[in-house]
């Protein structure tokens, strides 16, 4: 079917305006890419899957600019000993990372790496499984035009996890980073994601997740106020295999992060969750999509999001759970608290179940701090901000336990705690 | 240390009024009963003296140790002396019990401007404390009262009570919800923390919790207002004959 004349104009605006990498192992997939989104078309706002987040600023030409932001906060995971790999306004900084060896992993540079055959399966793979039923024409974009990223293959457990650091030094930088990521049989590895990689950023990471092997992805977005992202993990897990991410995210002027999970395999594990913290300008849409294909499988959305002056909170989540794919265990929550009345959470949750033994549930939920046990509190003792406090971090709780290292999950609500004290009324 | 004169306070929505001239004065070291029908607006002054929101004063005064409550945020009559036992304890999940606890101490010894507690300090008194009234370590986990029975919920409050060494203690039906053996442990923390410092304003429906705590001196309450007071044998009366008698007398 032909796209109608305004969405293709626009698409061809911006495809005529970013530059395309060529050459390389990716040759191929990106061209495929290419087609993909000419034949998609880019968002707008009157496609139904960007009903509650208007997507033209992650889809113009020009880049709306995004104000360098300086934090007095050290910065995140600091004191992790990690492998750190570093991307400034969307370019790898070799100076400031690590050398890329690490025992039982082999990395490679997106921008300049050899014929890697294991990414060729992956690479664009993931990303067109992800685009049915649901379209996602920004992530093809990046598979088309991503410039960086990192190319990841764990064979055997590391001792520490890979970060992924990113800074942006340019108000008006535009980055494309695509990532992908093996875990091999047996293997396990944790991949954190830190920062603001540009003023505006379009990162898509392609995690495929081999039997009995586990990937943990745990993300920090930048603090910074205007920045807009639009984020795409495309997650593919094999029998017995475990893929869980987490994402806080504190500021940002508009964010999508969309996360598609396919379990193939019996007896799959696939957690995602998020937090956000959100104050005035600020639009964060969490996007998912779990596929259940496979028997004894495990899914869990867990979302919370804190709101106010303001703030806007979205969720889509769905659980589409194929015929065959029995003893299907699917959770999904989320949850908004609304922290004035200026602020909105606009919630989709779907379920689509084509077999008969399954256990599948969701909720979602909006309110404002509970004023009975805001009382008990301040009864024992405790001011308001710091019993609204208390009880926010113990809203977010249920999201930042999904994390699995008690350390991270310790860092995690500091950041929380940090964000909640500087909006502390005097 | 409690003085309440001519309390009138009506409910802010309704405008029904529930206090129709509160008179009562608690003094340090001794504890006060009120006893009173259903409705009689018992747990009204229980909660106008907390400084919980719905409420409006209208006329009359309260002051805990000379300084005025009715102008006070509830956490500034927290750390001014003020602890209510809750009837209903309240479950605040994901909010532990033990940092509840610590925040709730150092908060008011903030604002009072003493110094904050150490970490091993706070947790060698809590853990005597929680020991005498047989909460265990788990309880002391689990974020507040979630998954707490009703005697769990009560032996918290007095377990908060004993922490925070309040100067004014309120219990509102502590006994509500509690066998004859969880009545017996509340009644003894409560009684360990008695003190020639200290007063004490027990409200309840029955006598029993007052053959545990002994009162030195019973109020009936009715109708908004106290329409008597005497010795513990006022208890024993109402245990006896009910409300009617003592109502017509004093109607």
């Amino acid at each position: 079917m032909a796209l109608p004349k305004y969405k293709a104009d626009a698409t061809q605006e911006r495809l005529s305006h970013v530059s395309r990498p060529v050459g390389g192992f990716s040759e191929v997939a990106r061209r495929d890419a290419l087609s993909r989104v000419e034949n998609l078309g880019l968002p707008t706002r009157r496609d139904e899957y960007w009903k509650y987040t208007r997507p033209e600023s992650l889809v113009e030409v020009e880049v709306p600019p995004a104000a360098l932001f300086v934090s007095d906060e050290a910065p995140v995971f600091s004191d992790l000993e990690c492998l750190k790999i570093v991307f400034v306004d969307g370019v790898f900084d070799a100076d400031a990372s690590d050398d890329l060896d690490l025992e039982g992993i082999e990395i490679h540079r997106l921008a300049d790496a050899p014929d890697v055959l294991w990414a060729r399966d992956i690479y664009g793979v993931l990303e067109t499984r992800g685009q049915t039923p649901v379209a996602r024409p920004l992530a093809s974009l990046n598979t088309a035009c991503a410039t960086d990223g990192v190319l990841i293959r764990v064979t055997q457990t590391p001792r520490k996890p890979i970060s992924l650091i990113y800074r942006h030094v340019s108000e008006i930088s535009d980055a494309m980073l695509h990532h992908c990521i093996k875990v091999e049989p047996q293997a396990s590895v944790t991949i954190l994601e830190t920062g603001t990689a540009s003023a505006r950023l379009n990162v898509c990471m392609e995690v495929e997740v081999a039997a009995n092997a586990q990937c943990n992805h745990v993300r920090m977005q930048g603090r910074d106020h205007e920045r807009r992202t639009v984020s795409h993990i495309f997650a593919r897990l094999c029998e017995a295999s475990t893929f869980k991410t987490f994402t806080l995210t504190a500021n940002g002027a508009l964010t999508r992060n969309e996360v598609v999970v396919e379990l193939t395999g019996d007896n799959g594990v696939a957690h995602v969750a998020g937090a956000c913290l959100g104050d005035g300008a600020f639009h964060h849409d969490d996007t998912v999509f779990i596929t259940h294909d496979a028997e004894n499988c495990e899914s869990r959305q867990v979302f919370k999001k804190v709101l106010r002056n303001g703030a806007v909170g979205v969720f889509q989540g769905k659980i589409l759970v194929k015929a065959g794919a029995q003893k299907t265990d699917g959770y999904q929550i989320s949850q908004s608290l609304l922290l004035d009345d200026d602020s909105q959470f606009l919630a989709k949750p779907e379920l689509e179940i084509y077999a008969d033994d399954v256990i599948c549930s969701h909720g979602s939920t909006s309110g404002a701090i509970d004023e009975t046990a805001l009382f008990y509190l301040r009864a024992r003792g405790i001011d308001r901000g710091t019993a609204t406090d208390l009880m926010t971090i113990a809203f977010v709780a249920e999201a930042v336990a999904e994390v699995e290292d008690v350390a991270l999950q310790d860092e995690i609500t500091d950041l929380v705690d940090n964000w909640l004290m500087r909006r502390r009324e005097p | 240390m409690l003085e309440i004169k001519n309390l009138h306070v009506e409910l802010e929505e309704e405008g029904k009024q529930i206090l129709k001239g509160v008179d009562l004065t608690v003094d340090a070291g001794k504890v006060h009963a009120i006893m009173g029908p259903n409705g009689s607006g018992k747990s009204t002054l229980s909660y106008v003296l907390s400084g919980r929101d719905g409420y409006k004063v209208t006329q009359g005064s309260a002051s805990l140790l000379g300084e005025d409550l009715l102008e006070m945020e509830p956490e500034e009559r927290a750390a001014a002396g003020m602890f209510l036992a809750f009837q209903y304890p309240v479950e605040i999940p994901g909010v532990g019990n033990m940092t509840f606890l610590r925040t709730a101490v150092n908060s008011q010894r903030k604002a009072r401007g003493e110094e904050e507690m150490s970490a091993t300090d706070f947790l060698k008194s809590v853990r005597a404390k929680a020991k005498s009234l047989k909460i265990d370590a788990d309880m002391l986990k689990r974020p507040v009262n979630v998954g707490f029975s009703g005697g769990e919920k009560k032996r918290n409050e007095i377990l908060q009570m004993a922490m925070l060494e309040p100067k004014l203690c309120i219990l509102d039906e502590t006994d509500s919800g509690l066998d004859v053996d969880a009545m017996k442990l509340v009644s003894e923390g409560v009684n360990a923390l008695r003190d020639a410092d200290r007063g004490f304003l027990v409200i309840t429906h029955y006598q029993r919790l007052l053959d545990h705590i002994k009162p030195d001196v019973v109020h009936i309450m009715a109708n908004g207002r106290m329409v008597t007071s005497g010795g513990p044998e006022l208890a024993l009366e109402v245990e006896k004959n009910g409300y009617a008698d003592i109502l017509k007398e004093t109607a």
